[in-house]
């Protein structure tokens, strides 16, 4: 067939009504306004990825190569608008992208901030996010992770797939594990699907260094290895109170120095996971806070007692004392 | 030709139209896929009316958000039997509901021969009459 030769009510309007009488809610209202801009502040402007961008500044902390890659996709994107609305050829970018960092580092949040953005922009067309780790890919038995993988594929068309430890994929240990048959489809879709998906693949940096080494295609099909820093004590802070604001809770008198102080223990420790370990340790504070005002039965509570963490919340943690008990056995030594 | 004047199986929606181009039935997988129905692919070469249950490519597609992934399934089939009838359907899992709410063919064999009168003398003088396609004389898989 060459061409319709009627009309389909709807299939050349901006707004996709399919059938007659049927109402969709047009999900790109302002496509047509895109189409015809011809300065990066209208396609910001009418694509509002520049309050999207403004957020992500606003709302997470540091992260400074992050948002500077970020911001890199977002210009090449509303270039490429600009482009195609002068009648010049834009080709579709490759935008798969591999996160690697330290537990904590923010990777899911930006990925699932990545949706948002990449959508607003024209380049996803739905912009949801998928997130899925090996379990969801692999398969148990000989012909089961094919169907598998290409399922989970279809669900992220049209949005983000955010493969969580993807170097847990590949088992070099085993070679008949299936894992391989999983990277090969994801391959082959990453190659031929380019425009229907983005795929994020997110892990540590060392695990996922020798998962690419293993698996060069993987690596030369990845356009963007982005690198998350780990957060300097003050940029914790801060996400601690930014946390804080959110659950509308606030800090007493000299809980803030407190909680620096319990930081800068905690991240001499082992296993500290950056903003998940802050927000854990915010967590216990509300549950000591809770006991706290538990204990007073006839007390009358206020709006303010309700929201305030003190010092002795955050002091009560077990961390203060390792640290101590550390102090005293090895004075001498420095700090492993 | 009295059984098939357009010389075509008229099956499920637009199918009295010309064939749909991809890109409207992208149209239409993204409509059903906003009242949030489940797309599932079917095909057969028995076009027999009364043959309501196709076989099934791979599984009914939940929790979808774009056509990209319809498509990517139908192309899969289109490749496999390309001279079968292959349609779309959509199921809506509304309660009460829990039935097809739209289904269309995408694909058709090269030719479609129409069906044939048959004629069976029943007790007595009584006539009984069904259809029979041409195309089901051969056995399956070498119909079209």
């Amino acid at each position: 067939m060459s061409g319709p030769s009627y009309n389909i009510p709807g299939f050349s309007a901006p707004a996709p009504v399919v059938e007659a009488g049927a109402d969709i809610a047009s999900p790109e209202p302002a496509m047509d306004a895109l189409k015809s801009a011809r300065t990066v502040a209208e396609v910001l402007a009418q694509s509002n990825a520049g309050a999207v961008m403004d957020e992500l500044d606003r709302d997470l902390v540091g992260l400074a190569p992050v948002k500077a890659r970020i911001r890199d996709i977002a210009a090449l994107l509303v270039v490429d608008r600009l482009r195609m609305n002068q009648g010049l050829q834009a080709q579709t970018p490759s935008l798969h992208m591999s996160f690697t960092g330290n537990p904590g580092t923010g990777k899911t949040t930006v990925a699932l901030r990545m949706a948002e953005i990449l959508h607003r922009l024209g380049y996803l067309r739905k912009g949801h996010l998928v997130a899925v780790t090996r379990d969801d890919l692999v398969g148990q038995y000989v012909g089961h992770t094919a169907p598998k993988t290409r399922e989970v594929l279809k669900r992220a068309m049209g949005g983000v797939l955010f493969i969580d430890e993807a170097y847990y994929l590949y088992r070099p240990e085993n070679e008949r594990d299936y894992g391989q048959e999983s990277i090969e489809i994801l391959l082959q879709v990453m190659e031929n699907n380019r425009d229907d998906l983005v795929v994020i693949l997110a892990g540590y940096k060392d695990r996922m260094d020798t998962f690419f080494e293993s698996n060069p295609g993987m690596r030369s099909r990845i356009a963007h290895h982005i690198d998350f820093p780990d957060f300097a004590p003050d940029e914790l802070l801060r996400i601690a109170e930014l946390m804080l604001a959110q659950q509308q809770y606030c800090f007493g008198p000299g809980a803030r120095e407190a909680l620096q102080e319990y930081l800068e223990h905690r991240i001499r420790q082992p296993q500290f996971a950056n903003a998940r370990s802050v927000r854990n340790a915010l967590d216990r504070a509300r549950l000591r806070q809770a006991s706290r005002l538990f204990a007073d039965a006839t007390r009358e509570l206020t709006r303010e007692d309700l929201s305030t963490i003190l010092p002795p919340d955050i002091r009560a943690s077990r961390v203060f004392d390792i640290a101590a008990a550390a102090t005293q056995a090895q004075p001498k030594s420095p700090q492993a | 030709m009295m059984t098939n004047p357009t010389g075509r199986l008229t099956q499920g929606q637009f199918s009295f139209l010309p064939d749909l181009t991809d890109d409207e039935i992208k149209l239409q997988v993204e409509y059903g896929l906003h009242k949030g129905y489940a797309w599932s692919i079917e095909y057969t070469d028995d076009p027999h009316p009364r043959n309501t249950y196709w076989e099934m490519y791979g599984m009914p597609m939940f929790d979808l958000h774009d056509a990209a992934g319809v498509m990517l399934e139908l192309k899969g089939c289109r490749s496999t039997f390309p001279q079968h009838y292959i349609r779309l359907v959509a199921f809506d899992s509304t309660r009460g509901v829990e039935s097809i709410a739209m289904s269309f063919i995408v694909n058709r064999p090269a030719r479609e021969p129409g069906f044939g009168l048959v004629r069976e003398e029943g007790p007595g003088r009584t006539m009984r009459y069904t259809v029979r396609s041409y195309a089901a004389d051969k056995p399956e898989g070498e119909r079209y």
